[in-house]
This record gives structure tokens, C-alpha cells and sequence, in this order.
């Protein structure tokens, strides 16, 4: 079977115009599907930056929040209740809201500001100038140096500016796992100096960060949450809560959905197309292997071969396109959200492996329809 | 008396169906032996490449039986047919049917390929059968680089790598001009056949009719009659 393999090989990869254009129309297909999926999934995590940056394992809510940023107030007895379920090692209030800068220009700044508990300074970011101290020093800031960071005109320790019309001031300069996705740049301070700054309505605790004393607690901390009226969700549920949002319910999930699935249309049709004609223009020559006496499974053998072989070098091609782009575009956009993960290789693979079967199912009919008599009769 | 190749009695074939109806084969019987090389001469039409296909087990008659050293067959399934066509058939078709894309040496090893031979070895036999037919030197050129006449040779090449009883040439000069033609078949003739091999040849072409060791001639779907040797 090697050597028909081999022979199946020979003949696909000989005729070099056709085989670079089956390349050509599965690397474009592979590299849209994954281009546009990877962006989705680039914006998906950043839609969840808060979460994934605070890193607490429980986040208790109001059942009406959709996601990170849209906050809903919980009243301070919210967070006496959750400390007092049985199972918490420890729960802390976290702010998050927005704030006009005013920067040394005059200019405005929208920025997001995250007030950390006081006491704990649970979820601080990993400081990479400055002491996370300082953090309590009179109208001090952090700052997380992210691709938005230019946005306030790229501060320093000690650089001063307003905070909704309040003096503020850069005690620290910090880094982040992930930005955000609205372009925004983002502050911490201190809980208590979240709230001086920023108008509230009557309840403030945007979120209660809770961590269990065991995996086997959660449940039990969910359901007496709930009990309360309120949501507690893993980290994970909650990053999902958050996908589920921009997939469902803002039409972004549904317009990428369109184009990765038009991106699989082109690249059906493109590697179907010259498959089927290669197949064409080759029939005689399979009618001829098999009046010498090639069976009808190894024709088939052949023909999905060099279907697979093709659609996986294409593949293959497609993802290093894909991966190679989105490289050189970090490195001129570093806003740029596109992020390849497994599932976007999964889901490629996937069409890659129906663009495969489609193209070799029709040369297979198409062959196995052949009869060697034709071949004789010329 | 030379041993019996193949037997067939009374193959019938037609084509099509109700008022389209064509009988291709009328009750057509014919012995072949080894050692001998056997034309099937007649026009266009008369069922010359039918009656090849039939007897070289690619094409099922309507009716009657063949026989190839006593076994029937239309009676084997379709992979054993199909295997024996790769071992024991070797095809010259009209147009070569040569695979461009592949080396003169890559085609001439095809056969060899599909008994699972080795690649490497497959290659160095095919070389060997090259050197045959006098084209060492062009096994790794593309057939599209030959001339007609060494494409024909390609493909007798090809045709006897695998080490067949039995080698089918359908009209083996057509694409050739007549002395190449007759070259061609005075090699084979020489080179090719010996006691263990039959040669069946369906040509038209008059100026190759003395290499022959028995001509039956056809027409109509009928054998009607012999040009040279014993009976049919």
C-alpha cells in the first residue's frame, strides 16, 4: 500500500499548477477561518481582562450582570452575609467603575478604575515600578502598563493628574495578564478611594471576590449565595457568562459565525473545484490503473489520500499563515485581540477534514464510475 | 502442439437497450495459445477492441465464457479478477495511456507497484525492462519528452514489467508511421514473445500482418474467417 500511496503522491504533487492552486484555496480558507475565529477568541478574553487579572475564584453578583464592566451595585451587607457562609476562607469588596482623567493637556482620559479591598489589596497587579505601599500614600494610583497606557500619556512615578476633577497621583506602575477590550486605560487604587472618587449610587460593592476553603465548598457558597438573591459564579462560569453575552447577544458571535462559515464556502468550492478537475483530467489514467488491475479500494485509497494530503498541507500552511499575521500585526497593533487557541484549530481542522472528504467523495464517485473499456475504446 | 492460453465460446455482447440495441459480439469463439501471436483484424466497428476487453477480463460478455488456462473468468469476483489482470494480463492500449506527470521509469514500474514491490526495487526492475525496449538512457524523462514511437515502447515496457502470460496490443501502430510501427512489432515479436507468453493483437494495419502467427479476421460482431494460420 506504500508504494501506491507513494504513486498517488507522484501524481498529485507533480502536477504543480494544480496542486499550488488546491494549496492556494485551502491555506486562504484555513487562514480565514482561523483569522476570523482567533479574533473572536482574542476578543472574548478580553472582554473577561477584569476577571482573569483579579483571579479570585468565586465572583458573587447581581443576577442581572452580563458582563465584567456593567456593574451592579450590592448593598455592604451582602459581604458580611458571604463571609459568614460556612466554607469561605475569605471574602473581599472590589470596585470597578470609570473615571474622567484630565490629563496635563487639558484633554480627557476615560479610564477604568478598580478600588481594591483595603485591607486585603486582594487581586493587586504585579507592580514593575514602584512598592504596592504606596498605594495608601494621599490620592495614589496604580497604573498597569498596557497597550493603553500611552492613552494617559504614558506617566511616571509621581506624575499627577485629575481623577474626576480629585488631585491623583502615580505611586506604581503595574502589569496585567490580559487588556482590556474597549480600549481602555485602567487604574487601582484602594476600595475606600474608589468610592471618594467616583460618584455612587447607595450600594457600592461592584463584586464580593471570594476564596473557598476547598473545591468541595463552592456548591454549598453557590447555593446560599442564591439564597440571598444573589449569583455566585467560578471564575470560569463567570468568563463564560461573558462570552455567552457577546456571542448571543450582540450580534459579534453571529456576524463571525457568517464569516468563518463563508471563509469555509470559499475554501470548499476553491479546493473542491480543482480537486474535481484534477480528478477529471486524470480519469483515464485511473481508468487505465485500474484495467491493469488496481481494485476499486485502492483507487479510493489514492483519491482520499491525496484529498488529505492536500487539505492537511493546507492546513498546516494556513495556520502558520495565520499564526505569522497576527505576529507581525501585534507588533504594529499591540491592541491587536486576535489569539489562536486550540479550539480554533479544532474547528478548522474540522471544515479542513469536510473540505477533504467532500473533494475526495466526488473524485471517488467520479472514478470508481470509470470503466477500463472506456480506456480501450479511447 | 502449443499449450491452450484461452478459450472462449460463444461470447455474445451488446450495448444498449430496446431500438438502441447493438450486438458489439455474435456467438464468438476463438482459442489462443502460448507462443503464438494472434491478430484480430477487421474495420472500425467490428468488435475487434470488444472482443479484447472481453477476453482480457475488463469487460463482462451477455453471454458465453472465457478461459485462461482452464479457469473461467467471468466466474471470479472483482478483486480476483482484478488481480488477475495485474498478473497475469499486460495492457498496450491505443493512446499509451502514459502518465505525464510521472518518469518514463516511474510508468514502466506501475505494474510492479501494485504487486507491492518495493518502490526502490520496483524502479531498478522497470530500469531493466527500459533497457529492454532500448530506453535505459530516457528513464527519467517524462513521456511527454519521447517520441510517439518510444512512448509505445514505454508503454510495451510497462506491459511486460509485470511478467505477464498474456500481453493485450490494441492497435499498436495507429499513432505510429509504418516503419516504426513495423519496428516495434518485429521487436516485441523478438523480444517479447516466447513459449510462456501469447500476444493478442487487434490492429488494422496490413503492413504488420506478416509478424503474425494467426490472423482471424472479424466483422459485424462475427469471426469471419482466418488470413493466416490454422482455424480460430
Amino acid at each position: 500500500m506504500k508504494g501506491i500511496l507513494k504513486l498517488a503522491y507522484k501524481l498529485l504533487v507533480n502536477d504543480k499548477a494544480k496542486f499550488t492552486a488546491l494549496l492556494v484555496g485551502i491555506t486562504f480558507a484555513v487562514f480565514l477561518m482561523i483569522a476570523m475565529t482567533s479574533l473572536f477568541a482574542g476578543v472574548l478574553k478580553r472582554a473577561s481582562a477584569t476577571v482573569i487579572n483579579l483571579g479570585a475564584s468565586i465572583w458573587v453578583m447581581d443576577p442581572a450582570v452580563q458582563t465584567v464592566s456593567n456593574t451592579i451595585g450590592m448593598p455592604d451587607y451582602v459581604l458580611d452575609a458571604v463571609r459568614s457562609i460556612h466554607g469561605v476562607h475569605y471574602a473581599v469588596p472590589v470596585y470597578s467603575g470609570g473615571a474622567l482623567v484630565k490629563l496635563r493637556d487639558g484633554a480627557y482620559q476615560y479610564a477604568t478604575v478598580i478600588g481594591l479591598d483595603d485591607t486585603s489589596l486582594f487581586g493587586r497587579p504585579k507592580l514593575i515600578q514602584g512598592r504596592i505601599d504606596d498605594i495608601y500614600g494621599d490620592n495614589a494610583f496604580i497604573v498597569v502598563k498596557d497597550p493603553e497606557f500611552p492613552k494617559l500619556e504614558s506617566p511616571r512615578l509621581g506624575t499627577e493628574f485629575e481623577v474626576n476633577d480629585h488631585r491623583g497621583v502615580i505611586a506604581g506602575i503595574a502589569q496585567v495578564a490580559s487588556s482590556g477590550l474597549f480600549g481602555v486605560p485602567t487604574l487601582y487604587t484602594t476600595y475606600e478611594r474608589a468610592l471618594q472618587y467616583i460618584p455612587n449610587p447607595r450600594f457600592t460593592i461592584s463584586y464580593v471576590l471570594v476564596e473557598p476553603n476547598s473545591h468541595a465548598d463552592v456548591a454549598n457558597i453557590k447555593r446560599q449565595v442564591q439564597a440571598l438573591g444573589y449569583l455566585a459564579l467560578t471564575q470560569d462560569e463567570f468568563m463564560d457568562k461573558i462570552s455567552d453575552f457577546y456571542k448571543y447577544q450582540t450580534g459579534l458571535g453571529m456576524n463571525l459565525l457568517i464569516m468563518t462559515v463563508m471563509s469555509f464556502v470559499v475554501g470548499l468550492s476553491i479546493s473542491g473545484q480543482t480537486f474535481y478537475t484534477f480528478v477529471l483530467e486524470n480519469l483515464e489514467k485511473f481508468g487505465a490503473l485500474k484495467a491493469m488491475g488496481t481494485k476499486s479500494r485502492e483507487l479510493i485509497v489514492m483519491i482520499l489520500f491525496q484529498a488529505s494530503f492536500t487539505s492537511l498541507t493546507g492546513y498546516g500552511l494556513g495556520v502558520g499563515l495565520c499564526a505569522v499575521t497576527i505576529a507581525l500585526a501585534k507588533l504594529r497593533l499591540p491592541d491587536y485581540a486576535a489569539m489562536i487557541t486550540g479550539w480554533n484549530l479544532v474547528l478548522a481542522f474540522v471544515m479542513v477534514v469536510v473540505i477533504a472528504a467532500v473533494s475526495g467523495y466526488f473524485g471517488v464517485r467520479k472514478v470508481l464510475q470509470i470503466e477500463p473499456f472506456d480506456i480501450f475504446r479511447g | 502442439m502449443s499449450t491452450l492460453a484461452i478459450q472462449a465460446t460463444g461470447l455474445v455482447k451488446w450495448f444498449g437497450e430496446g431500438e438502441a440495441k447493438t450486438a458489439a459480439l455474435r456467438e464468438v469463439s476463438l482459442e489462443a495459445y502460448f507462443g503464438e501471436m494472434l491478430y484480430i483484424v477487421g474495420p472500425s466497428g467490428s468488435g475487434k477492441t470488444t472482443l479484447l476487453s472481453v477476453l482480457s477480463g475488463i469487460l463482462r460478455p451477455n453471454a458465453g465464457s472465457v478461459s485462461v488456462e482452464g479457469e473461467d473468468i467471468w466466474n471470479m469476483s472483482s478483486d480476483k479478477l482484478a488481480d488477475f489482470r495485474l498478473h497475469r494480463i499486460g495492457f498496450v492500449f491505443q493512446d499509451y495511456h502514459l502518465f505525464p506527470r510521472l518518469t518514463t521509469a516511474e510508468n514502466v514500474a506501475i505494474p510492479l507497484i501494485l504487486k507491492r514491490t518495493n518502490w526502490d526495487e520496483a524502479i531498478q526492475q522497470a530500469v531493466k525492462y527500459l533497457d529492454i525496449v532500448g530506453l535505459k538512457n530516457r528513464a527519467e524523462l517524462p513521456p511527454v519528452k519521447l517520441s510517439g514511437g518510444e512512448q509505445q515502447r514505454v508503454a510495451i515496457a510497462r506491459a511486460i514489467a509485470g511478467t505477464p502470460d498474456i500481453l493485450i496490443m490494441d492497435e499498436p501502430t495507429a499513432s505510429l508511421d509504418g516503419d516504426t510501427g513495423h519496428a516495434i512489432v518485429s521487436f516485441v515479436k523478438e523480444n517479447v514473445l516466447n513459449e510462456k507468453r501469447c500476444i493478442l493483437i487487434v490492429t488494422h494495419d496490413s503492413r504488420i500482418y506478416e509478424l503474425a502467427t494467426r490472423i482471424l479476421k472479424m466483422e459485424d460482431g462475427r469471426l469471419t474467417g482466418i488470413e493466416k494460420g490454422g482455424s480460430a
